[in-house]
């Protein structure tokens, strides 16, 4: 399954048999108070800031997310993708739970975007799939319902199920415009999470073959020597068939992570790519 | 073992959060004689009290502070029946949920943990709770605290509709209403006419304990 999205200029295919897509996560001013307090007085330089070191990093979709509290969020996210899109041919995933925020982004957005995101929720599936539908853009799935989210794989398998039956199969969204967000929790917490994210990851390639992501550095939440820890992981679910996530493009070992997997699952032939991205000095 | 060196015991396992070996050790206080008493102000508490500081400095994290926690929730089952028979006071009793559109709790929960750990009785809500549900609960238990959270941006706004459900209700000058939350921050808190935010659970039990001892100190004064 391939599932392609695109800026004006550029588009990026995510697959089982392309290299490890890296959504940028970075352009988010969730836990920072100094670049909500920018954003709030219509300073949106630190964006820029972000979108270089996500696009420096080697990060190949560029998630935007505006969500500030106490602010005009979708004034800003149009403001924001319009900028970002103004200084790189990234194609953006268009992140808030603000139905009316996806709706002004998606407005202004050029190309086809990555919407993020809509749960089994009966009416977040009302308010975002007609937007997506309408704009023709791919959509973010969160296996996750009114209920909570499951810790056990079958449970989440399910949701992946429910997902299809309402998405591909009421809301008549092809199949290849689905990405499936597993939903990486801590670790910490939850001893066995990871465990059945894996397991959940390779259910659903093996009955769907669906495009598969998640918030990666969640996993590592509370916990020391954090990138390791999710460089790890983003290795395991790789290995389990995950094909994209969002996760720190600055973090140089997540992102050798994710090359490193490709290589070592064939994607990434005679690591080619890996040996450009890695080279050392020439010596003479 | 001397009482000394049972209680000593009995705070090293919390602290590490061996559970079988707390309950085991407060069984075997009781036996020897100690008082439930003892065994949570001169053991248990303390050795929350001082995983929670360590973690605060950044030197010990949440697994950590999660398993000393759980193992301190067993010892609190053994010893809650014998601590209400002898009248002993809780620190405090705090009503805990996650607001209506959200279903995330695992920070809800690390929360309501420390404050078992720190001697808090809590009532779990649960999450996706509705304004009514918080009413109800804050008249049905009479908590000194409610505590709310939420982990989106497009649920935060519940924290000002369940604190003008209180306020119709005439609940609202009866609760310290603490709110948290990984997108919350004190300018929202205080924007929501909260009257507290924490970011993490330690600072939690300690911003519980502080508003609690203020309003008690009112109360007498």
């Amino acid at each position: 399954m391939q599932t392609t999205i695109s800026s004006a200029s550029k588009t990026v295919t995510i697959g089982g048999d392309q290299p490890f897509c890296i959504i940028g996560e970075r352009i988010n001013p969730t836990g920072r108070t100094a670049f909500q307090e920018q954003l709030r007085a219509g300073d949106l330089s630190q964006v820029l800031v972000d979108v270089d070191e996500q696009i420096a990093g080697g990060a190949h979709v560029l998630d935007v997310n505006m969500g500030v509290p106490l602010a005009d969020e979708p004034a800003l996210l149009a403001q924001s993708i319009q900028l970002v899109q103004g200084k790189t041919d990234l194609p953006i995933c268009i992140d808030s739970s603000v139905v009316e925020a996806l709706e002004a982004g998606l407005a202004v957005y050029q190309g086809k975007a990555l919407v993020n995101s809509v749960t089994c929720e009966e009416d977040r599936i009302e308010a975002v799939l007609p937007l997506v539908k309408q704009h023709g853009a791919a959509i973010i799935c969160l296996t996750n319902g009114e209920e909570g989210i499951p810790v056990l794989w079958e449970e989440r398998f399910e949701f992946c199920k429910r997902l299809v039956d309402i998405v591909h199969g009421k809301w008549e969204i092809p199949l290849e415009d689905m990405v499936i967000d597993v939903l990486a929790m801590p670790v910490g917490a939850e001893p066995q999470s990871a465990y059945h994210f894996f397991k959940t990851v390779d259910a659903i390639r093996s009955e769907f073959d669906l495009n598969i992501t998640c918030g990666a550095s969640n996993t590592s939440f509370g916990m020391p020597k954090r990138h390791t820890l999710n460089s790890t992981f983003l290795a395991m679910a790789a290995g389990a068939g995950m094909t994209s996530a969002i996760m720190d493009a600055r973090s140089e070992e997540c992102v050798a992570a994710v090359r490193g997997s490709d290589v070592l699952l064939g994607k990434d032939e005679y690591g080619i790519g890996w040996i450009g991205n890695y080279r050392p000095p020439a010596k003479a | 073992m001397t009482h000394e060196e049972l209680l000593q015991k009995l705070y090293d396992e919390t602290m590490v959060g061996n559970g079988p070996e707390v309950i085991d050790l407060t069984n075997q206080g009781l036996e020897d004689g100690l008082t439930p008493d003892q065994l949570l102000f001169d053991a248990l508490i303390p050795a929350l009290e001082e995983v929670g500081a360590r973690f605060e400095r950044g030197d010990w994290f949440v697994p950590e502070m999660l398993i000393a926690g759980k193992a301190m929730a067993g010892a609190l089952e053994v010893l809650r029946p014998l601590l209400a028979a002898t009248g002993t006071e809780t620190i405090g009793k705090f009503v805990m949920g996650t607001v209506k559109g959200d279903v995330h709790d695992i920070g809800k929960n690390l929360v309501n943990i420390m404050l078992e750990g720190a001697g808090f009785e809590v009532i779990d809500l649960g999450v996706q709770v509705a304004p009514e549900k918080f009413v109800e609960a804050v008249e049905e238990h009479q908590p000194d605290i409610l505590g709310m959270s939420a982990f989106l941006t497009t649920t935060m706004p519940m924290f000002k509709a369940n604190i003008n459900a209180l306020e119709k209700a005439g609940l609202r000058d009866k609760v310290i209403v603490l709110v948290g939350g990984a997108p919350v921050t004190q300018e929202y808190a205080d924007a929501v006419a909260a009257d507290g935010y924490a970011a993490d659970a330690s600072a939690a039990v300690k911003l519980s304990k502080d508003l609690i001892a203020k309003q008690r100190a009112k109360a007498t004064a």
